[in-house]
């Protein structure tokens, strides 16, 4: 109840922070969709390839453009808790008999709730593109973004714990998402890819997320890449969690 | 239980681990401190950067945890009791902590709720609050508009909104302006009244001098004594008069003549000027001065001082306060 209690507290007070300056959530929009408009349309001459079905290259790009924006768009959420970190916030916070995971939901909550609505908007700016979704399947496949998400926000949230500056958070966020994202075959299948990059991609639990998204974008819901899927992404979620809320104990020793 | 202890220390030890250059190098930052504190005074800790004031602050809050020792707050352990503690203890760090992007009400109410106070009370308490430290006028606008008076006003009433006991204040009003700084020792004399114990730290002499009931010298992580001001004040002995003389010889001379017919603490000379120290300074000062103007010695200008906390500090440590803080600069 407490911790239920005080996560509220939390995230209304980061959505608070939020909706004074909601032009945010949009810029952060801008990425994926210069991929949509861009770069998809060089999709259509791949009809072919294996991993593509024919004529029908939105409903394989866009569960990976999604992800992408799970990975990139929460991957830097930590440069506002450096911010925090250094006007003495969270510290103000850890005397306080509040329950220190709420004050890492409270912010990862605020940050899948907003990619949540970019999800929303990217896909509906890609209903022109001759996209076909299943609804159902696209909505649950949010499910999986927001996991991703909320990987990507620990972690985040973790490091900057950890350094407590700008200048070592930034590269060791970009060295971990541009593998994770080239690893997960969002822009094109990893079907088409040699065996060894294959194999080195099913040690990335993102691929699995892709791959579970492709399946439920298109409503296939007898694949078992579902389960698997939801299973490796969300025990990853949690590991990364506890390892953030270790970090938020240990930041002030 | 009225006269029990707010704050018990003993044997404190903080160390941390520093890496520089890939080497791995251990910092003794606090190195067996005992202190208690009792209720319903102000306690201060004086000292230069780096002597373990702050670190012992953050220890008694909860933020950070002993390398060793036994601490109990208003009874509670603080290792098995955090909670317990954190419930009845406010802390206002020297970075403050308040949301810049929020409201000082917005910050203030939801500082109550963190505490488990109801909205309609925890938006009552920020209204009586914010009238006690007359922040009305810009209350309700963004924290990162406030100039740094009105800022510190609102970390300490973020600090004591929800009426703890022990309020702990790490340098309240350092690099703040003349009027800022007493009107915040207005207010912090008046939450004693009201029967907090407060505990800050300071790198002030006056600040200290003006505000605290009792005071501890800390210097390279222990305490090195601890009285009222005064006491403190009267340890180091008697007043300091200054003698200064037209030229090198006659200094010498009347520091002679002075060590021959006067009970003296100590005597120094430096250069023309010779320094004394006695009990009473004030009221030897005429029979001295018949005494070298009997000997034809010409006085070019006397001083008379007080002990000051800097002296204090001078004898128990070897060192000056205010060289430390010229230092820094």
């Amino acid at each position: 109840m407490k911790l239920l209690h005080d996560t509220y507290l939390m995230f209304s007070a980061n959505m608070r922070h939020i909706l004074k300056s909601p032009l945010f959530i949009f810029i952060n929009m801008f990425q994926p969709l210069m991929y949509l408009i861009l770069y998809m349309p060089l999709l259509g001459g791949l009809g072919s390839v294996p991993g593509f079905t024919e004529g029908n290259t939105a409903n394989v790009f866009i569960p990976g453009l999604l992800v992408m924006q799970a990975i990139f768009g929460c991957a830097f959420v930590g440069f506002a808790l450096i911010d925090e970190i250094r006007s003495g916030v969270i510290q103000r916070y850890l005397v306080t008999p509040v329950s220190r995971s709420a004050i890492i939901l409270g912010k990862v909550l605020r940050d899948v709730v907003i990619l949540l609505a970019q999800c929303i908007l990217i896909t509906l700016a890609a209903l022109p593109f001759g996209l076909t979704l299943n609804a159902v399947g696209f909505g649950l496949s949010l499910g999986l973004y927001v996991l991703i998400g909320a990987i990507m926000a620990c972690i985040s949230y973790a490091f900057a714990l950890i350094y407590k500056v700008e200048d070592s958070l930034a590269p060791t966020m970009n060295t971990l998402t541009l593998p994770l994202s080239l690893l997960s075959g969002i822009f094109l299948p990893l079907a088409l890819a040699p065996l060894w990059l294959q194999y080195l991609a099913k040690i990335n639990p993102f691929s699995y997320g892709v791959n579970a998204a492709r399946d439920l974008f298109v409503g296939n819901f007898q694949s078992s890449n579902i389960p698997i899927g939801f299973l490796i992404i969300g025990v990853m979620a949690i590991i990364v969690f506890y390892w953030c809320l270790y970090s938020l104990k240990k930041m002030a020793n | 239980m009225q006269n029990d202890p707010v704050i018990e220390i003993k044997q404190l030890q903080k160390n941390f681990v520093l890496k520089e250059h890939g080497k791995k190098q251990q910092i003794k930052a606090i190195r067996g401190v005992d202190l208690i504190v009792g209720p319903g005074q102000i306690f201060g800790f004086l000292g230069p950067n780096g002597a373990g004031k702050s670190t012992t602050q953050k220890i008694l809050s909860t933020l950070m945890r002993p390398s060793g020792g036994e601490v109990k707050i208003l009874g509670y352990d603080l290792i098995k009791q955090p909670n317990k503690i954190r419930q009845n203890v406010g802390f206002v760090s020297q970075t403050g902590g308040a949301n810049l992007a929020l409201s000082g009400t917005e910050n203030l109410v939801l500082q109550a709720q963190l505490f488990g106070i109801d909205t309609p009370t925890a938006k009552h308490l920020a209204a009586k609050v914010s009238q006690r430290f007359q922040m009305l006028n810009y209350i309700n606008r963004p924290t990162s508009t406030y100039s740094g008076g009105q800022k510190r006003r609102l970390d300490i009433a973020l600090g004591m909104i929800h009426h703890p006991q022990l309020l702990l204040l790490d340098e309240p009003t350092t690099g703040l302006d003349p009027q800022s700084r007493a009107y915040l020792w207005i207010e912090i004399q008046k939450l004693k009244t009201e029967g907090v114990t407060i505990l800050l730290t300071t790198q002030y002499m006056d600040e200290a001098d003006k505000l605290c009931d009792t005071l501890a010298i800390i210097d390279h992580g222990k305490i090195i004594t601890q009285g009222t001001p005064d006491e403190l004040k009267r340890s180091v002995g008697g007043d300091t008069i200054v003698f200064s003389f037209p030229s090198q010889t006659i200094a010498h001379q009347a520091k002679e003549l002075l060590n021959e017919h006067v009970v003296l603490e100590r005597l120094n000379i430096t250069d023309r000027s010779v320094y004394l120290t006695l009990k009473d300074g004030e009221r030897a000062l005429p029979d001295l001065l018949r005494l070298l103007d009997g000997s034809e010695l010409t006085v070019q200008s006397v001083t008379l001082a007080r002990p000051s906390l800097d002296d204090v500090f001078l004898k128990y440590t070897g060192r000056s306060l205010r060289d430390d803080e010229s230092e820094k600069q």
